[in-house]
């Protein structure tokens, strides 16, 4: 039984949850939400677990019906969302009446969206976690035009149309970040390059990665480096010099000698960031 | 115990830089068997630890110390047996590149008894290492689109198994019928760092 229908499911449109840590031994990334603050305001919302998986969707929303009355939350980036046509506030409970479409366009004021669900969305577990993992094959596979989803048990606790939104300060973004492992296969001074450039994001970046461009970061040790586990958030380097900061779906392993590695409370900030945003990096002692 | 570098790997990570595959796999294993780490990665000659809370690399090196402390045999591992058929499409040219026949190539490869040195690239991949020196050959120059779920490939120093179909840039010497990773499976991966693998004629 299906409780909603994607009608257009939009380019990139994924379940998420709090994702799979503590798998990386196998090669299996955490996954999990990129906004993890906006998941995590939306389900209180909703009056959803934690852990309850939500819709993520990426530069343009999907187009949902619902075949049953719904709670429905949307944070994250904003899109003119609409019900039957009518106006659906962000940041706050949205009842959907069966039969109703709720409809997203494209995003602003970031590139992904959230729309959680009382009850969650339900799919099948992987390693404990209902998120899409690009990277691995694991979790269900993006939506498509047509897919059934259904609607999770109703939860106990009921919905917070007051919970506090969270806060994101103006500006462009500062990441902090931890010098090495492998700083010392790096020309004296690129730490410094890593911090005192504006870099821009550039398109190709996904759940995977963030690739940056900006300055050529240089190597000294040209060497092939044996393949070593990665954690998210490191700034890796490939002969390019161009830095890739690794994100929710990143291989467990790799060869590519990493600078530095993001914080991971600041690891969430990049989830906003769209084609050509600008960020900066900060070292941290 | 100098002979463990620990690098900061983020504010709740730390790499230990460790002399070979052997003392990364046994780091590896106590560290994991304290079941205090988020994760615990071996790499080829690394251990990557993350945590949640406070950093704890006091205790990560004294467990590191203790398990290196334990005189090196390779502590008993289990003997993974892998069914192959073997004539991928690179087979000739591993042939040509190696300087034997394609029978050859087979024979060496079976020969073998390899090790998994570490499991990464896709859920359940592992780099497995202890092949014939003979078989040591380059990747393609570019990857392969999609490689079909149970190629059996080599590159370098490594011979491995796709889990699933992925791109991949590895030579294709061989195919098993063998699920090596299944997320319903307990334990999902069939092979984990450690064990030794043996390929053998289907």
């Amino acid at each position: 039984m299906s409780d909603i229908t994607v009608v257009r499911a939009g380019p990139l449109t994924t379940v998420q949850d709090r994702g799979r840590p503590g798998w990386a031994h196998i090669g299996v990334a955490p996954s999990g939400a990129m906004d993890r603050d906006a998941l995590a305001f939306g389900n209180r919302i909703v009056g959803n677990d934690p852990a309850a998986a939500a819709l993520e969707a990426t530069l343009v929303g999907p187009s949902l019906r619902f075949r049953v009355p719904a709670l429905v939350a949307l944070t994250g980036a904003e899109s003119n969302a609409t019900v039957s046509g009518h106006p659906a506030a962000a940041n706050a409970l949205v009842r959907v009446a069966p039969g109703e479409v709720l409809e997203l366009r494209g995003l602003v004021a970031g590139v992904r969206a959230y729309i959680c669900v009382r009850g969650g969305i339900d799919a099948e577990p992987a390693l404990g976690s209902r998120s899409t993992d690009l990277m691995g094959g694991l979790g269900p596979p993006p939506l498509r035009d047509g897919d059934a989803l259904r609607i999770g048990a109703e939860p106990r606790t009921p919905p917070d149309p007051q919970a506090e939104a969270p806060t994101s300060p103006p500006g462009v973004p500062v990441l902090r970040v931890v010098a090495g492992p492998r700083e010392d296969w790096f020309a004296p001074g690129a730490l410094e390059a890593l911090c005192a450039s504006t870099w821009r994001v550039d398109p190709a970046s996904n759940r995977i990665g963030l690739r940056l461009r900006g300055p050529k970061l240089e190597r000294v040790n040209h060497g092939e480096l044996l393949s070593e586990g990665l954690v998210t958030g490191a700034i890796q380097v490939p002969p390019s010099g161009q830095p890739i900061v690794l994100l929710n779906d990143h291989p467990t392993t790799g060869g590519y000698p990493v600078l530095a590695a993001v914080q991971s409370d600041d690891v969430a900030l990049t989830a906003q960031l769209g084609p050509h945003s600008a960020l900066r990096f900060a070292l941290s002692p | 115990m100098s002979e463990i570098d620990l690098r900061r790997a983020g504010d709740r990570g730390a790499l230990l830089d460790l002399a070979d595959n052997g003392a990364a796999v046994r780091v590896a294993r106590r560290l994991s068997a304290s079941g205090r780490f988020l994760d615990v990665v071996p790499g080829h000659r690394t251990v990557l630890v993350t945590w949640t809370d406070d950093p704890p690399h006091e205790e990560i090196l004294a467990l590191a110390a203790e398990a290196l402390a334990v005189p090196d045999e390779r502590a008993p591992t289990r003997t993974v047996e892998i069914p192959a058929g073997y004539g991928g499409p690179d087979l000739d040219e591993v042939a040509r590149l190696c300087g034997c026949s394609a029978e050859e190539v087979v024979s060496r490869h079976l020969a073998s008894e390899y090790t998994v040195a570490f499991l990464g690239f896709a859920p359940g991949f592992g780099y497995l290492v202890g092949g014939d020196p003979r078989l040591t050959v380059p990747r393609l120059d570019v990857p392969r689109p999609r490689v079909p779920a149970g190629t059996v490939a080599i590159a370098g120093p490594y011979s491995g198994v796709y889990p699933r179909e992925s791109p991949g840039g590895w030579r294709l010497i061989g195919a098993t019928a063998v699920t090596l990773f299944d997320p319903a499976r307990t334990p999902p991966a069939l092979l984990a760092a450690g064990d030794a693998v043996r390929f053998v004629p289907e």
